[in-house]
């Protein structure tokens, strides 16, 4: 027998949406299943591995424990989000220059945690980056490209003229 | 091309040299590339990024059912009964599996087909699958489970290896080696006792390495579809969907041209995901019998289930080493706890003694390798897959001979290298062998003469090195054909399509293939499209383990490449009327050397050569070469080429706790010649997170008490590194390039994991003056170790003792130059050779 | 994907109305904050209720103030928002710090002080799933008849793992709960029992209203978490130490305490106040031997089970460490605080 229907408007992404979907459904279970937005993963779905990260008002939050029907009148951003105009998010841009997302799954997580956290801190120090991506478990890159993937960002959105060192893609010498 | 000088081994017999064969090298030029060895993006780059990435589980069809796994919560009973009368009468339920619906057995190994999709009529570990339900949403097909009983019959559980050593009885499978003993190897090359008397130290050492587990943050799924015609399309979470594709056909008793095998993205493998598993082969039959298409996402707990992990392996190893270190003769014996299947056992049995040969010369060398049946999830292959636990066993006990020596481990090592272009003992042949190099780099880099010994109390430094196979020598199942095939495809709009069975789980191996052929035809390596990983489309490659990909699809892609090049080349040169042999592809044009503006872009040599001879397809295939082993079990460690690391690590040990952190390692492989820099860097740094992890906290802990179920299956409880545990790496990337390679490269997938475990342990004693003979180095042990010490007994935590196992007769294979030609003695003669 | 089970989900934007919702519900009603405990517990099937009652949309129950010297805090501020806070820092540092220790940067965005200081026992028998639960028969805390930690014990020794209810007991934190019968405030550490199973002493329909912390006049406090990874992971072990440093002895060349308490976190099933580690620490200026004496006083009675992350003779070996750890920090930090 299917659930009854709860329907809630939201800000997803920048638009007005409107969705019904049960009652009893987690937000991760509404955007993959109910908006069609599979960009946001899933590697728990209990709180301990942040893979399911997307922002609330501009939060990082874990979708996988936050209620579908408690984001009525919130702001959600998914990964989906992120771009905008066609064009990469320079975080996203980053990421991809260095390698930072292999194969891909906790990038969007990673992604959405680090522009929050560009977002009151422009110029974040290694520490800073390593404190705010705590929540987020990858499995493939070790973190450091991720970090610098951040950190070349973090320059580029701050109008600096930034390209990777030499070690970073290369190794050292 | 590399020198091919002579070279002496070993100071023993005579120099050894070996040829290798022309034939399979492919044409490599080392100079002049414009995208290898380049740090692009991958192609899949910007997808990964967007999340428009389609994993398994991303993929919605209409009608799609869901489907869920009952799964056994006995460690070892018979099944007397199962009835899924009231599950199936669930409103919701489709449909409702049990053994009998799926009664053939598969596995991946042709010698251990020992594996039913639903077990029949015994289940050997918790979460052991024995019914399966399709429903219309997740959540009727999780309550179906509930109504489904199972009337079970226990047997004594086997908790660990030892326990299956001393218990044969009630033996959790039918056939191997005798009671629980899966499988025993026994394998002797020269006579070591006659090397220990020749040796000036002889050292006995025990060591202990936990089983661990992959944790790709993609938890499996599958979604399978049948569709009217009879034609089924199973697409996976796999590494291997060539291996799946014949594990479907063999259970579901289908022909394979009608089985259609797409390998997304996976999430994260590391060795889980490369098995045919039960998720894949029941969604595929619940959607024959409900004609609708199902989707199975296993929850995490699941994924635990699956493990195919890091085998838990208790090791002995005897070494005998003269004054200044060269190894007389090695001994080493190893008891892998397997769990409940076969699984890559047999293979991960071998790899636990194959490649302790390949780093530094073992004169006599002799191998026991064991492996158990035990009641928990199958074991298999993991990054370094059985080889990461007789590293770790190997470089803490040369840390130990070193120390007594009075050598540094350093120097120790770098005095004692094989030789490249050599044969090992067992018949390994090394190619290319930058080890000293890499070295070299570590202990420059980390400043090693400075801090070795000389840190402060609680600080210390160490140091390890590794080797590891680029591919296997041998197939999984016995065949003669090739391990990688290509097909490419020329497009007259100057578009090139590579088509290839390997699969994309994050290493880039989708964008090797692109790189390749844009090198090859002088393309943009974004614009080549890359069609990979479906058994309808692409020749079969074997698939993503053993760090094959990059060797066998990369020279397979060469020849597919030069192949077109040949054909188009010609074509050109008739149209530009210069001879074939000036024709130059580059930038995306086909011109002539000697007045590169005499030329046209590369679409119009496609259409020249398509209006001259038809449509342009070339393809190329890669078969390893012949071994040099051919005695039983020389399957197992021959490769086209082996990569090499060395690393350093630097410990902080907290004298109070025992907590053991790690502020940075410096490590330097051997890819022989990176085909992306940037790719080679991350699957570096990924493999030293890995090895941190295993080294320090990553534990598959059960509780043999409690009905053996999984302690922790979970990813708060099973201890990844975060970002604040992750260390600094200083990574070097030695190029020398292997005539065997696709441009000379090499893997780097698993082989920068095999040195951190060690040279993590040999720092902690360079910082305490302990041994922790066994990982993880928990700060438990840590702290045990520091209080033996402080009460005088041996500063050592680690197995004291090694079981006995009833070995079979030793295969006796004389080493190379002892006149040895890669076969085994016969029996007879062994005997009689023994007599004498 | 694991999924919650079915129930209905209520926004009340009052007290009373959360109550009355409470009551029409019954049993089968549960308050939720953050949801970052319920959930998971409900996706292991280990509550079900069927109406669960979000106590985040109720005014009253969000942000802080000073109120005659004290702070008074609303359950539903996010353990963020604590730890980020100019005034907690200064003047509770420790409550910031336990905050800032709980798990992960996105957990504490969502996670509330109300639920973390009612946080459900824990224990690596029950935090498992169904089936898993299935497989070692249950145990006494949800389904089950024995307990697979203490399998002779009569009660369930699952483990207070709530990093900032330690700090509360120690500095003297007053609770107000609200419920039908009215209000009652209740000092912290009469919050909680030695129970797995009634860990609490609120009753299940009463909501905290309010935490109200004592004025920040001439005492410190610490807490130190022990854990296997610097994220993520629930404490083992947390040591919460508070002085009260005798008055006017503030520029005097030694200092003395005249009161302390040290309370453990993860030990047993409510933060364990240990009175003979406080005791030795009277009287002295929190000099080596006295912290080594408080540190032994504290060890002694603490008694981990095997039921958590680590082998239980280290972590109890681990409470001298941190004690002495936590009571040399305050040392220090009156050292710096004079300088
Ligand atoms: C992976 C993971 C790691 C964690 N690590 C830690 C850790 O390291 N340290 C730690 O302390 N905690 C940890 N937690 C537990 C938990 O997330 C936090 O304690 C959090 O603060 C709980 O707050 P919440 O608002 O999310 O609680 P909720 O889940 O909303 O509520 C928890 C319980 O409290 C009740 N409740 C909540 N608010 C009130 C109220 N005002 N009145 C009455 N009852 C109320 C609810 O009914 C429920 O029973 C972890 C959780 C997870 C999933
Ligand atoms: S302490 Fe005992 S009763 Fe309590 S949750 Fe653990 S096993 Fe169950
Ligand atoms: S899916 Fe793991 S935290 Fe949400
Ligand atoms: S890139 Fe694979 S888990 Fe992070």
């Amino acid at each position: 027998m299917p659930d009854p229907k709860a329907t809630i408007s939201f800000e997803l992404n920048g638009e007005p949406a409107t969705l019904a979907f049960a009652p009893h459904k987690t937000l991760l279970e509404v955007l993959r299943e109910d908006a069609g937005l599979t960009g946001t993963k899933h590697g728990c779905e209990l709180g301990e591995c942040g893979t399911c990260t997307v922002l609330l008002d501009g939060t990082p939050v874990l979708s996988c424990l936050l209620l579908g029907l408690a984001c009525a009148g919130h702001r959600v951003t998914t990964v989906e989000g992120m771009a905008a105009g066609g064009r990469l998010h320079p975080l996203q841009d980053a990421f991809a220059e260095l390698g930072a997302a292999q194969c891909g799954y906790c990038t969007p997580a990673f992604l959405l945690a680090a522009q929050a956290l560009l977002a009151v801190e422009p110029r974040p120090s290694r520490a800073a980056i390593k404190q705010a991506l705590a929540g987020n478990l990858c499995r493939c890159t070790g973190y450091l490209k991720i970090y610098e993937a951040v950190e070349l960002a973090a320059a580029r959105l701050r109008g600096e003229d930034a390209t990777p060192a030499r070690e970073t893609l290369y190794g050292h010498a | 091309m590399a020198t091919r000088k002579k070279r002496r081994t070993v100071g023993l017999s005579d120099s050894l040299t070996v040829k290798r064969s022309q034939s399979d090298s492919p044409t490599v030029r080392l100079s002049d590339h414009r995208v290898i060895g380049r740090a692009l993006r991958k192609i899949d780059a910007t997808a990964k990024v967007t999340g428009a990435t389609i994993f398994a589980d991303d993929l919605f069809f209409p009608r799609m059912l869901y489907a869920k796994l009952l799964r056994s919560p006995h460690p070892h009973a018979k099944i007397l009964r199962v009835d899924v009368a009231k599950a199936a009468r669930l409103a919701g339920v489709r449909a409702v599996l049990t053994g009998k619906d799926l009664p053939i057995p598969f596995g991946i190994l042709p010698v251990s087909q020992d594996e039913h999709a639903l077990a029949p009529d015994k289940v050997r570990f918790v979460g052991d699958p024995v019914a399966a339900v399709a429903a219309t949403s997740e959540d009727v097909a999780t309550a179906a489970l509930d109504l489904i009983t199972v009337e079970y019959e226990p047997l004594r559980p086997v908790p660990d290896a030892e326990d299956a050593v001393a218990h044969p009885e009630p033996r959790i499978h039918d056939y191997g080696d005798g009671g629980n003993l899966h499988k025993l190897i026994h394998l002797e090359f020269g006579d070591v006792e006659t090397g220990f008397a020749a040796a000036d130290l002889v050292r006995e050492d025990l060591f202990f390495y936990e089983g661990s587990t992959h944790l790709p943050m993609e938890q499996h799924a599958a979604v399978a579809q049948w569709s009217a015609d009879r034609k089924l399309t199973v697409w996976s979470s796999t590494q291997t969907p060539h291996y799946v594709h014949r594990a479907l056909a063999k259970v579901l008793e289908l022909p394979p041209a009608r089985i259609r095998v797409i390998a997304t993205p996976n999430g994260g493998g590391f060795g889980g995901k490369s098995d045919p598993f039960s998720h894949e082969i029941v969604v595929a039959k619940l959607a024959m019998v409900t004609g609708r298409p199902v989707k199975i996402t296993l929850t995490r707990e699941e994924v635990f289930y699956c493990h195919r992990g890091r085998h838990p392996t208790l090791m002995w190893i005897k070494t005998g080493v003269t004054k200044d270190g060269a190894i007389t003769a090695m001994h080493f014996k190893s008891l892998l706890d397997g769990g409940g299947y076969g699984s890559y056992g047999v293979a991960s049995t071998y790899y636990t003694g194959a490649l302790q040969t390949v780093t530094y010369p073992v004169a006599r060398y002799k191998f026991q390798g064991a492996r158990a049946f035990t009641n928990k999830p199958p074991c298999g292959p993991k990054r370094g897959h059985g080889t990461p636990q007789p590293r770790y066993a190997l470089e803490v006990h040369l840390d130990k001979l070193a120390e007594q020596l009075g050598a540094d481990p350093a120097e120790l090592r770098l005095k004692h290298l094989v030789p490249p272009n050599s044969l090992t003992a067992n018949y390994l042949r090394v190619g290319s062998m930058g080890l000293g190099a890499c070295l070299e780099k570590v202990v420059a880099g980390s400043e090693w003469k400075r801090k070795f010994r000389k840190l402060p109390p609680g600080k210390g430094v160490g140091l390890a090195c590794s080797s590891y196979i680029c591919g296997a020598g041998l197939p999984i199942y016995w065949n003669n054909m090739p391990h990688s095939g290509v097909q490419l495809k020329c497009d007259r709009g100057g578009g090139v399509t590579v088509f290839c069975g390997s699969t994309e789980i994050g290493q880039g191996s989708d964008s090797i293939l692109a790189y390749i052929v844009a090198e090859v035809l002088g393309l943009d390596p974004f614009e080549i499209a890359v069609v990979t990983a479906d058994t309808d489309l692409t020749p079969v490659d074997l698939g993503s383990y053993s760090s094959r990909v990059t060797l066998m699809t990369g020279n397979a892609a060469i020849q597919a490449a030069e192949r077109a090049k040949e054909i188009l080349a010609g074509h050109a040169a008739r149209k530009l009327e210069i001879p074939a042999t000036r024709v130059v592809f580059a930038g995306g044009r086909v011109f002539d050397a000697e007045d590169p503006k005499h030329g046209m872009a590369f679409a119009e040599a496609v259409q020249v050569a398509e209006a001259a001879q038809g449509t342009i397809g070339t393809v190329g295939s890669y078969t390893p070469p012949r071994s040099a082993a051919k005695y039983r079990g020389g399957g197992v460690g021959p490769s086209p080429a082996y990569s090499y690391s060395a690393a350093v690590a630097e410990v902080d040990v907290d004298p109070d706790t025992g907590i053991v952190t790690v502020p940075r390692i410096w490590i330097a492989h051997d890819i022989g010649q990176s085909i992306n820099a940037a790719a080679v860097m991350g699957q570096v740094e990924g493999s030293v997170y890995m090895g941190l992890g295993e080294a320090l906290m990553e534990e598959m802990a059960y509780r043999g008490n409690r009905n053996v179920v999984h302690k922790i299956p979970s990813l708060l409880e099973y201890k990844s590194p975060t970002t604040l545990e992750m260390c600094d790496v200083v990574t070097y990337l030695v190029e020398d390039p292997d005539p065997s390679g696709p441009f000379g490269a090499k893997e780097v997938g698993q082989g920068p994991l095999l040195p951190v475990p060690p040279a993590i342990a040999n720092a902690v004693y360079d910082a305490v003056g302990v041994r922790v003979d066994e990982v993880p180095i928990t700060p438990e042990k840590v702290l045990k170790a520091l209080k033996k010490k402080t009460k005088g007994e041996e500063g050592r935590v680690g197995p004291t003792r090694f079981p006995d196992i009833p070995w079979p007769e030793p295969i006796r294979v004389p080493p190379p130059w002892e006149g040895g030609d890669g076969g085994a003695v016969p029996v007879a003669a062994a005997a009689l050779e023994r007599q004498h | 994907m694991l999924r919650l089970p079915r129930f209905t989900y209520l926004q009340p934007t009052s007290l009373a109305e959360a109550l009355r919702m409470k009551a029409d519900a019954g049993p089968d009603g549960s308050y939720v904050a953050g949801g970052t405990d319920l959930y998971p517990n409900m996706k292991r099937r280990h509550q079900t209720p069927t109406t669960v009652i979000s106590l985040m949309q109720v005014k009253d129950l969000t942000g802080w103030g000073m109120r005659d010297g004290r702070c008074v805090m609303g359950p539903c501020v996010t353990l963020t928002e604590l730890s980020d806070s100019p005034t907690v820092r200064q003047s509770y540092a420790a409550v910031a710090t336990a905050a800032e220790l709980v798990s992960t940067p996105l957990l504490r965005n969502m996670g509330t002080l109300g639920g973390n200081l009612c946080l459900d026992t824990r224990c690596n028998y029950y935090n498992q799933s169904y089936e898993w639960r299935k497989a070692i028969d249950f145990c006494m805390k949800k389904d089950g008849a024995i307990c697979w930690v203490a399998p002779s014990s009569p009660r369930c020794w699952a483990v207070s793992s709530s990093d900032v209810a330690p700090v509360m007991v120690a500095i003297g934190a007053e609770y107000q709960l609200v419920g039908p019968e009215g209000e009652r405030l209740v000092p912290a550490a009469r919050c909680y029992h030695n129970d797995g199973i009634n860990y609490l002493t609120k009753q299940p329909d009463e909501i905290l209203a309010a935490v109200r912390l004592p004025a920040p006049d001439g005492w410190d406090a610490v807490y130190h978490k022990l854990r296997r990874r610097g994220s993520f992971d629930f404490p083992v072990l947390g040591v919460a130490a508070w002085v009260r440093w005798e008055r006017g002895s503030r520029n005097a060349e030694r200092g003395t305490i005249v009161d302390a308490r040290i309370v453990l976190g993860g030990v047993a099933s409510c933060p364990q106040e240990v009175p003979e580690a406080g005791a030795v620490l009277k009287g002295t200026a929190l000099d080596d031997e006295a912290i080594a004496a408080a540190a032994e006083a504290a060890y002694r009675p603490s008694k981990p089970l095997d039921n958590t992350d680590f082998e239980l003779s280290w972590r109890k070996q681990m409470t001298r460490v941190y004690a002495t750890r936590a009571l040399q920090e305050l040392r220090s930090r009156r050292s710096r605080r004079r300088e």
